[in-house]
């Protein structure tokens, strides 16, 4: 059996969902992940989205490319403003909140916004959208992301999203956590087939290891076959 | 009112607030009166922008965009017009969070000049907007406080309105009804301008009130090519050749765009009735039915 990148990392995201749990997903992999877990093992997870759609039920096939329209809506529970959805998440309603950026640091703070300087970057990225709220307002933030050292950097350009909530970074090689008051980035698991000398390689910044961290179990047949119906075409995974 | 005669209450330098969300009721049939009007110095807010401000950045409409995102869609990944626009100093991208330009919305449309919040607190997002931290005067806490945006001109698209303004919204509204109340003048197109009798019949679905709306155009598909819930689904083939134009072209393929299908037309309706929409509303009644 062999898996890609995005498809280890939507079923290691999806695999921390639990039962019952609220999840703040936006489109792409924090759907797919969160779609997958619903499917699998956790029937009652609601998912809220950031265009005003609460607990969708996506059509496989016919994944949404942005959280506002309706092949999100399908069946939903309801449809707020999106100033109530969010609303929801600062009154503290959502467990789970998934986000990602160009770059990301050791503290685990995000870059949605410039390379270089902000008046005149070097690159001008699409910007926070819903990154920044998810991360300040969800009560545990989930990073998903491919293991790059451009990306893993030791400090991001731009603060978009603060780190302060993230409590793991799923990337392709490893899962990464956050220990100490000081919040030093460390391996928890090593994704099946990752080695720690790539994982070492491969971030821009030291990450701790207590001995040889565990590996994650490898996609099931059950996982992954799960996941490819949902995009046929593989215009996500 | 016509759409052109609406778009000539847009003067130049005005603070206009774009309704919908992202490819969700772009106001389009409006925004094309505004391009063919040739207006300038806009500025141009909405919460999540989409292609309509890059119509608007290269057809010289604006410079100073106000808003949490633009892109076409994931997908497509990153603008070249924007990427173009913004790192060659032509245009200014003022960020915020989506949450703050929905509070920036609600607390123009509650009368406040700010409301207090616990998002973009420790990000750089403080530093680089008019966002200021608070003392809350009963606990001590520190929150951010998000400044109201109060706008000259709000245009906003709806499934139907009567002819007083009074409008009902299928699915979802996205941040409109705080758009709505946010602008010194509202202008509103609708799919369908109804009878009085119409409105009054589900009082419980209208959510913009007649009394804070200036102008009311019938623009049928005045979304495309983006999508009106219920109605019509994005065209995501019209959006899929922008993209691959503008990413190969640049400029110059969004000037050959606007020449096609705004400036060359007379009317967004003419670009309606060259499009294949009958796919786009099976999709639509498909998904919502």
């Amino acid at each position: 059996m062999s898996w890609s990148a995005s498809e280890l990392i939507a079923i290691a995201a999806a695999r921390r969902l639990h039962d019952g749990c609220s999840v703040f997903a936006g489109v792409g992999l924090p759907l797919l992940a969160g779609i997958l877990a619903k499917g699998l093992h956790a029937p009652n997870l609601q998912m809220v989205v950031e265009g005003g759609i609460i607990d969708p039920c996506v059509v496989p096939g016919r994944l949404p490319y942005s959280t506002n329209e309706m092949r999100l809506a399908v069946r939903a529970t309801m449809l707020p403003s999106i100033t109530d959805t969010f609303l929801l998440a600062q009154r503290g309603l959502l467990d789970f909140g998934f986000v990602s950026g160009a770059q990301i640091d050791r503290r685990g703070n995000l870059n949605s916004s410039v390379i270089g300087s902000f008046e005149r970057p070097k690159v001008r990225l699409p910007g926070s959208g819903g990154a920044n709220d998810i991360a300040s307002l969800c009560r545990e933030v989930i990073v998903l992301a491919a293991h790059e050292k451009r990306r893993l950097v030791e400090a991001v350009d731009f603060v978009t999203s603060p780190g302060s909530r993230v409590s793991a970074v799923i990337t392709n090689l490893a899962v990464l956590g956050f220990d100490g008051p000081d919040r030093r980035a460390c391996v928890r698991l090593l994704q099946p087939g990752a080695t720690l000398d790539q994982v070492r390689q491969e971030t821009g910044f030291d990450v701790l290891t207590e001995g040889e961290p565990a590996v994650a179990d490898a996609p099931t047949e059950e996982e992954l076959a799960a996941l490819r119906a949902l995009d046929p075409e593989r215009v996500w995974l | 009112m016509s759409a052109a005669d609406a778009a000539a209450l847009v003067k130049d330098g005005d603070t206009v607030i774009l309704g919908g969300c992202m490819f969700s009721r772009p106001p389009m049939a409006l925004i094309c009166e505004v391009l063919r009007r040739r207006r300038k110095n806009l500025v141009v807010c909405r919460n999540l922008s989409w292609l309509e401000a890059e119509l608007l950045m290269i057809g010289g409409a604006t410079t100073h965009l106000i808003t949490s995102w633009q892109g076409l869609g994931v997908p497509w990944g990153l603008s070249r017009i924007l990427r173009e626009e913004v790192e060659n100093g032509r245009v200014r991208f003022e960020e915020w969070s989506h949450f703050a330009m929905g509070l920036r919305f609600r607390a123009a449309a509650m009368g406040l000049p700010f409301l207090p919040a616990r998002t973009m607190l420790g990000s750089d997002l403080m530093k680089v907007s008019a966002a200021r931290t608070v003392q809350c005067p009963f606990t001590g806490e520190t929150l951010a406080a998000i400044p109201a945006l109060v706008a000259d001109v709000a245009l906003i698209h709806v499934h139907r309105a009567d002819r007083f303004g009074n409008c009902q919204i299928d699915g979802y509204t996205h941040m409109d009804e705080d758009i709505s109340r946010a602008a010194e003048t509202v202008i509103v197109s609708a799919e369908e301008v109804v009878p009085d009798e119409e409105i009054r019949r589900h009082p419980d679905r209208t959510v913009i009130p007649g009394l804070v709306v200036d102008g009311v155009v019938e623009a049928p598909f005045g979304a495309y090519p983006g999508e009106c819930y219920g109605l019509y689904e994005t065209d995501f083939g019209h959006v899929d050749a922008y993209a691959q134009a503008a990413r190969s072209g640049g400029a110059s393929a969004v000037k050959a765009y606007l020449e096609r299908y705004v400036y060359g037309l007379s009317s967004h309706a003419e670009l309606v009735s060259l499009s294949d929409v009958g796919p786009l509303q099976r999709a639509a009644r498909e998904l919502t039915s």
